[in-house]
């Protein structure tokens, strides 16, 4: 692939300069050598290796801000995905956060010979049945526990929490027990290879297993089995959210919660909201829940912003000033607890929250929780 | 078919670890030739991904060596390089790698003996365990 193909694929060409992209990026208004409408139009310009040389062409988040406000429908995030995998083909990696060790466990990953002990937490408190229809996308959580054990971010109190919902609304899913990372920390990085590999060993197990819909915890994987696996794989199965789950639940019989008194506000994650246009479910959920007041912050639904870093990609001051203001916007709503229905905006926002010394001492403080914990805590026990 | 000989690498830091490797080298301490040094200015500047990577490019064994907690040269470099190693440890363990891949080892500056004795130890162990479950990403064949 060389650029001209990528300005065809995601009509860049239509880009009337207008400036809307940058005027919105979240990045942009951090950092400015980053700029969506300069990166545009130096590739109508034809300069790639300015392009693909450019250490800001890892900062974009993918986020979809720019592309929702774009009066040509210009798709910049794909845009950039594209320009990523040419810069890849040029060993440029790009800067990756916790030193691209989420990136390497993804290509360690693809070794077709590995036996991975992926579900080793799992207890007997969680019902799962090898027979079942329903799926539980597990994810990279195992993976997360031990990367992230120093900002006290437990992924798998995640994953327990939405076993514990699925049996009490009575699923019992199946597990995988050989599912490998669903490749999107891979794809958004322009590793176009290892994310092929990736994916068809995932369709490939999906098909043994024989089930009829996937639930995902996790927004990202979400997005990747909706969006980007038909373009590469057969997959023949529903996919489905939590939190729309949960919604359709509700809707449907009505599901028990015990009162919670708590003043929440809500985080849109990027893949959730504006990837997938994901908004009003988990809200429902959130306003079912008795004594749960539901406040929302200054930029919410698909004005919502970024936890900072996506794929984990270019984690820099930039990205922490970021998510210093998305935590103030989050505290001055006046709420107690921040929802969130992403690991990855858990685990940065968490980031943000550890004490790093001096500096750090005025980062705003609000405790924050996935959505799958608050409902389980709610559900209570099981009977 | 020829004996499978294991691929080692060892991150060792360069005030104890290499010093130890070179004291063993001139006073003739013999140990196998599976192993590649490299050569890092203290183990706490280890990060997780120079372990993965080097298992993703071919490593069957990686030793991650440095000062004893009181050598080191940064004050506490092999407080943070256990932090970190445990952390791979656990990583590499879900991910189905067999625990003994992974060393951590400590080797002052005198101890050439003990550097040539773990190598060698780690060869034997390594050729009873076969090739590493990643060894198919490797792409090209380098000859030990």
């Amino acid at each position: 692939m060389n650029l001209e193909d990528i300005i065809q694929e995601t009509k860049t060409y239509y880009c009337l300069e207008c400036g809307k992209c940058t005027s919105v990026c979240p990045v942009a208004k951090y950092d400015p050598s980053f700029s969506p409408r300069a990166i545009i139009e130096g590739a109508l310009l034809g300069f790639e290796d300015e392009l693909v040389f450019n250490r800001e062409l890892f900062s974009c988040l993918t986020c979809y801000t720019c592309k929702q406000e774009c009066p040509s429908d210009v798709d910049f995030p794909i845009f950039v995905r594209k320009a990523r995998s040419i810069a890849q083909d040029n060993g440029q990696r790009g800067i990756c956060a916790h030193s691209g060790q989420l990136q390497s466990l993804a290509r360690l990953m693809t070794s077709p010979t590995i036996k991975q002990k992926r579900l080793e937490w799992l207890s007997k408190e969680y019902s799962v049945s090898e027979n079942s229809d329903v799926l539980f996308w597990v994810g990279c959580a195992p993976y997360f526990e031990p990367i992230f054990e120093d900002i006290e971010f437990r992924a798998l109190d995640i994953t327990e929490a939405s076993l514990k919902v699925l049996n009490l609304l009575g699923i019992e899913p199946k597990l995988l027990p050989d599912e490998k990372c669903c490749g999107h920390d891979v794809l958004w990085t322009g590793d176009i290879e290892t994310f092929k590999k990736l994916a068809e060993h995932n369709a490939a197990q999906i098909k043994e297993a024989g089930v009829k819909k996937i639930v995902f915890s996790c927004p990202e994987g979400y997005r990747t089995f909706k969006l980007d696996y038909p373009n590469y794989v057969d997959l023949d199965c529903e996919v489905q959210h939590i939190s729309e789950l949960l919604a359709e639940k509700i809707e449907q019989k009505g599901v028990k919660f015990k009162e919670i008194n708590k003043k929440v506000t809500y985080q849109d994650p990027c893949r959730l909201g504006r990837h997938l246009g994901v908004y009003d479910a988990p809200r429902k959920v959130l306003e079912s829940i008795p004594g749960i007041e539901l406040v929302e912050m200054k930029h919410s639904g698909w004005e919502s912003i970024c936890c900072g870093t996506s794929a984990w990609t270019n984690c820099d001051s930039y990205s922490n000033m970021l998510r210093t203001d998305r935590l103030s916007e989050a505290v001055e709503t006046g709420a107690e607890l921040l929802i969130t229905t992403c690991p990855k905006c858990q685990t940065h926002f968490r980031c943000a929250m550890v004490d790093k010394g001096e500096e750090h001492r005025s980062t705003p403080r609000i405790e924050i929780m996935d959505l799958a914990n608050l409902v389980a805590n709610a559900m209570g026990e099981r009977k | 078919m020829a004996e499978f000989e294991p691929r080692i690498i060892a991150f060792a830091c360069n005030w104890c670890t290499y010093a130890a490797a070179d004291l063993a080298g001139t006073a003739r301490v013999q140990y196998p030739p599976n192993v590649y040094i490299v050569r890092l200015m203290c183990s706490g500047m280890i990060n997780p991904d120079y372990i993965l990577r080097a298992f993703e490019k071919g490593a069957d064994g990686v030793i991650v060596s440095g000062c004893h907690y009181t050598d080191c040269h940064y004050i506490d470099g092999p407080v943070k390089c256990d932090a970190m190693f445990a952390k791979v440890s656990k990583m590499m363990h879900v991910l189905g790698l067999e625990d003994e891949r992974l060393r951590r080892e400590m080797i002052s500056t005198s101890e050439g003996t003990v550097f040539a004795r773990v190598v060698k130890e780690f060869v034997d162990q390594l050729k009873k365990l076969g090739p590493s479950p990643f060894s198919s990403l490797r792409k090209e064949k380098v000859a030990v």
